[in-house]
């Protein structure tokens, strides 16, 4: 894992500073909300329904056992014993008073901890494959190159004021389990001609004009990396609309100029870059990745006793491949059964802490789909881990099943929100579990969003449920055949919405026709594609 | 000619120059473009800085506008500048705030005239927040700061 050095420390205490000294000339009313707000912002500070909520980084999803635990610390602290896993790979608390935001800061920054930049008109914390570096599909590990892009996007000097908000996710694997063409940038690690490099696809994202980000350049060679981004980013800085912050994305940019017309002036802005000296040296990244290389695997069991048929679920359905065959990557689910989705006590995410450090070498990944992974579990270990996990609420057998929902804060939380999505979530869940149906409809990813912001990743489920308000009541739509992975599509309204009992029947419905109708070793996404939509309809409204 | 556009050397309030400080008649840059005795000229948001490019020369100030201060654009212009050899000096006017000074600085702007004065010992911190910086920007070019990468491997 990266460490910082006196460099990464000195940037984060400099932060901490200068974000005390902002507060404090908030409160001595030097400045105003107004002027307060981006900076707060670019600092994970939001004002919602009931509070503040402090959103806090964790670059590319990786984080070590201390840093976990003090995650869980902050919760029981200056949280109400909560924190919610999101769908950027990162942690949020909701219930933060101001004056305590400042400390809570300092606390991270002990743990080489942030929120910089986790919010506000910047680029993001940089998300990545949750595998990475386990994964027995992918080139390298991704994450030296997401490293190399966090320093380079932290207090970037010309990029803070951008448009709208950024997000940058790098992968390394045909595999695509980071939503990478739902990004502002999506960059693919790939190798050509026995030769490593960057392919990039830019102007994806979710949001109410949900677009899948077109590639605009196949192969990036490494030591021109960061300049290749920064002419990406100062091309929609100078062009990115600001006369209307719903067209504001570069999403919106690339659409209205055309992929090849950006394209051609990204490259000519690269051309130009190339020749001011942005790059870093070549050997900072050879110094980032051994930060990244493996630990020592050993040898050992291959298969686990599967004579209790609880603990032979679980590792059906919640440990994956490793690249060694004697590991597994091991999911920790925060979707039991009528739970909210990504929610984990102080206490649970201290023995998440304590069960890496334990079984999967002092590591734990944030998945964008809000579960937690060990990444390299030894087989032989896996009984014990899921003993103990079993034991906190944290064995629900759910990866990749209809219990394993996204779901937004939604209304419950969140200010911008129409409808509540947490409540839905938890109906479908139980629902599906009362009835014993989870297993099998097998693969079937669900997402939910309170409003068409989309937080909740509805375009790209296989089922996607929106909230909106109509008239003053809560409606759901339901839409059906989206995907985020490297199948990337993006679903389709069914037609018109339902009140909240009729969501959850109309789900129900939807997963009937599937199970009517599927194939041989079809998911329902499969099923989806072959048949289309009319069947489904007829079924819901008919 | 527009006589009242830009501002008067007395509404500067942080200088890192020392030569006069230019007090021109300040043009716009389709103005600038067309006029070629105009020496001092103001971006606004929406310009094109690469158009000032063939002009550099003759330009003693550039004044770069920030109606607001959400709008990063002129940060770019800045740079571009810079990139393209301008010396001159680089004023950054409007809603110019404490907490965008030190990108500001960065990017390449050396004159401040904000609309509303700053608090002088605010301003002084806020110009030095950061001891380090992960990019390289205008402030390698002038000053020839090293980036914490470039530090790591000397």
């Amino acid at each position: 894992m990266y460490k910082y050095d006196t460099y990464d420390q000195a940037m984060v205490d400099a932060r901490v500073a200068e974000f005390r000294d902002q507060a404090n000339r908030r409160l001595e009313g030097k400045l105003t909300e107004d002027q307060f707000k981006p900076l707060r912002l670019m600092n994970g500070l939001y004002l919602q329904l009931h509070a503040y909520m402090l959103r806090v980084a964790i670059p590319y999803g990786t984080l070590n056992s201390e840093q976990m635990t003090a995650l869980g610390d902050i919760a029981d602290k200056y949280d109400r014993g909560y924190g919610h896993f999101t769908t950027r790979q990162n942690i949020q608390y909701n219930w933060i008073k101001l004056e305590d935001a400042a400390d809570i800061l300092e606390d991270l920054s002990k743990v080489e901890m942030h929120a910089i930049q986790t919010s506000g008109n910047c680029i993001r914390n940089i998300s990545s494959d949750h595998f990475a570096g386990a994964a027995h599909d992918e080139l390298v590990d991704p994450r030296p190159y997401a490293e190399l892009l966090r320093q380079w996007s932290s207090f970037h000097p010309e990029f803070t004021y951008l448009p709208r908000k950024f997000k940058i996710a790098v992968i390394a694997a045909e595999k695509d389990r980071a939503a990478m063409r739902l990004h502002d940038i999506g960059i693919q690690i790939v190798e050509q001609n026995g030769e490593i490099g960057a392919r990039f696809y830019v102007g994806g994202g979710m949001g109410r004009t949900p677009m899948i980000a077109p590639m605009i350049r196949d192969f990036v060679p490494l030591d021109q990396l960061v300049t290749y981004a920064e002419a990406c980013l100062r091309v929609y800085n100078r062009y990115g609309r600001r006369d209307n912050k719903y067209k504001a994305r570069i999403k919106i940019l690339v659409h209205e100029m055309g992929a090849e017309e950006y394209t051609r002036q990204v490259e000519e802005e690269f051309a130009h870059l190339l020749n001011q000296g942005v790059e870093p040296p070549r050997e900072e990244l050879e110094r980032i990745k051994p930060f990244f290389a493996d630990p020592v695997f050993e040898d050992g069991p291959k298969t686990v006793d599967r004579s209790d048929p609880d603990f032979a679920l679980w590792v059906d359905r919640n440990t994956v491949r490793h690249k060694h065959d004697s590991y597994v990557s091991a999911v920790i689910s925060l979707k039991p059964v009528g739970g909210i989705p990504g929610d984990a006590t102080g206490e649970q995410i201290r023995i998440m802490a304590r069960l890496a450090k334990q079984y999967s070498f002092d590591e734990l990944r944030v998945m964008h789909t809000q579960n937690i992974v060990l990444p390299h579990v030894k087989i032989a270990d896996l009984h014990a881990l899921w003993t103990e996990l079993d034991a906190a609420d944290l064995g629900a057998p759910n990866l990749d099943t209809v219990e394993d929902i996204i779901a937004c804060p939604g209304l419950d939380y969140c200010a911008l929100a129409n409808a509540r999505s947490i409540t839905v979530a938890q109906r479908i869940s139980e629902n599906f579990a009362a009835k014993g149906r989870t297993a099998e409809l097998g693969e079937l990813k669900l997402k939910i969003s309170g409003c068409i912001n989309a937080c909740g990743h509805h375009h790209a489920g296989h089922i996607g449920i929106l909230g909106v308000d109509k008239k003053g009541k809560e409606n759901y739509q339901l839409s059906l055949g989206g995907s985020e992975a490297e199948d990337v599509s993006l679903a389709k309204i069914t037609g018109p919405g339902f009140d909240e009992d009729g969501v959850v029947g109309a789900v129900e419905t939807v997963t009937d026709v599937y199970l009517d109708q599927r194939e041989e070793g079809e998911r329902f996404l499969d099923t989806y594609r072959r048949i289309g939509m009319a069947p489904f309809k007829e079924a819901l409204y008919d | 000619m527009t006589d009242n556009l830009g501002t008067s050397p007395d509404e500067v309030q942080f200088r890192f120059r020392d030569d006069e400080v230019a007090d021109h008649g300040t043009v716009t840059v389709d103005a600038c473009c067309d006029q070629t005795n105009a020496t001092a000229v103001r971006i606004e948001p929406g310009d094109d800085a690469r158009q000032l490019l063939p002009f550099l020369d003759r330009l003693a100030l550039v004044e770069v506008n920030f109606p607001s201060f959400a709008d990063g654009r002129g940060y770019s212009a800045a740079r571009i500048l810079r990139e393209a050899g301008y010396t001159g000096e680089l004023r950054a006017v409007g809603d110019v705030l404490i907490d965008q000074l030190s990108h500001m600085r960065r990017c390449g702007f050396d004159a401040f005239a904000p609309d509303t004065p700053l608090n002088e010992d605010d301003a002084r911190r806020a110009f030095a927040t950061w001891e380090n910086v992960y990019q390289s920007a205008a402030d390698a070019r002038e000053q020839g700061r090293k980036t914490i990468q470039e530090l790591r491997h000397d």
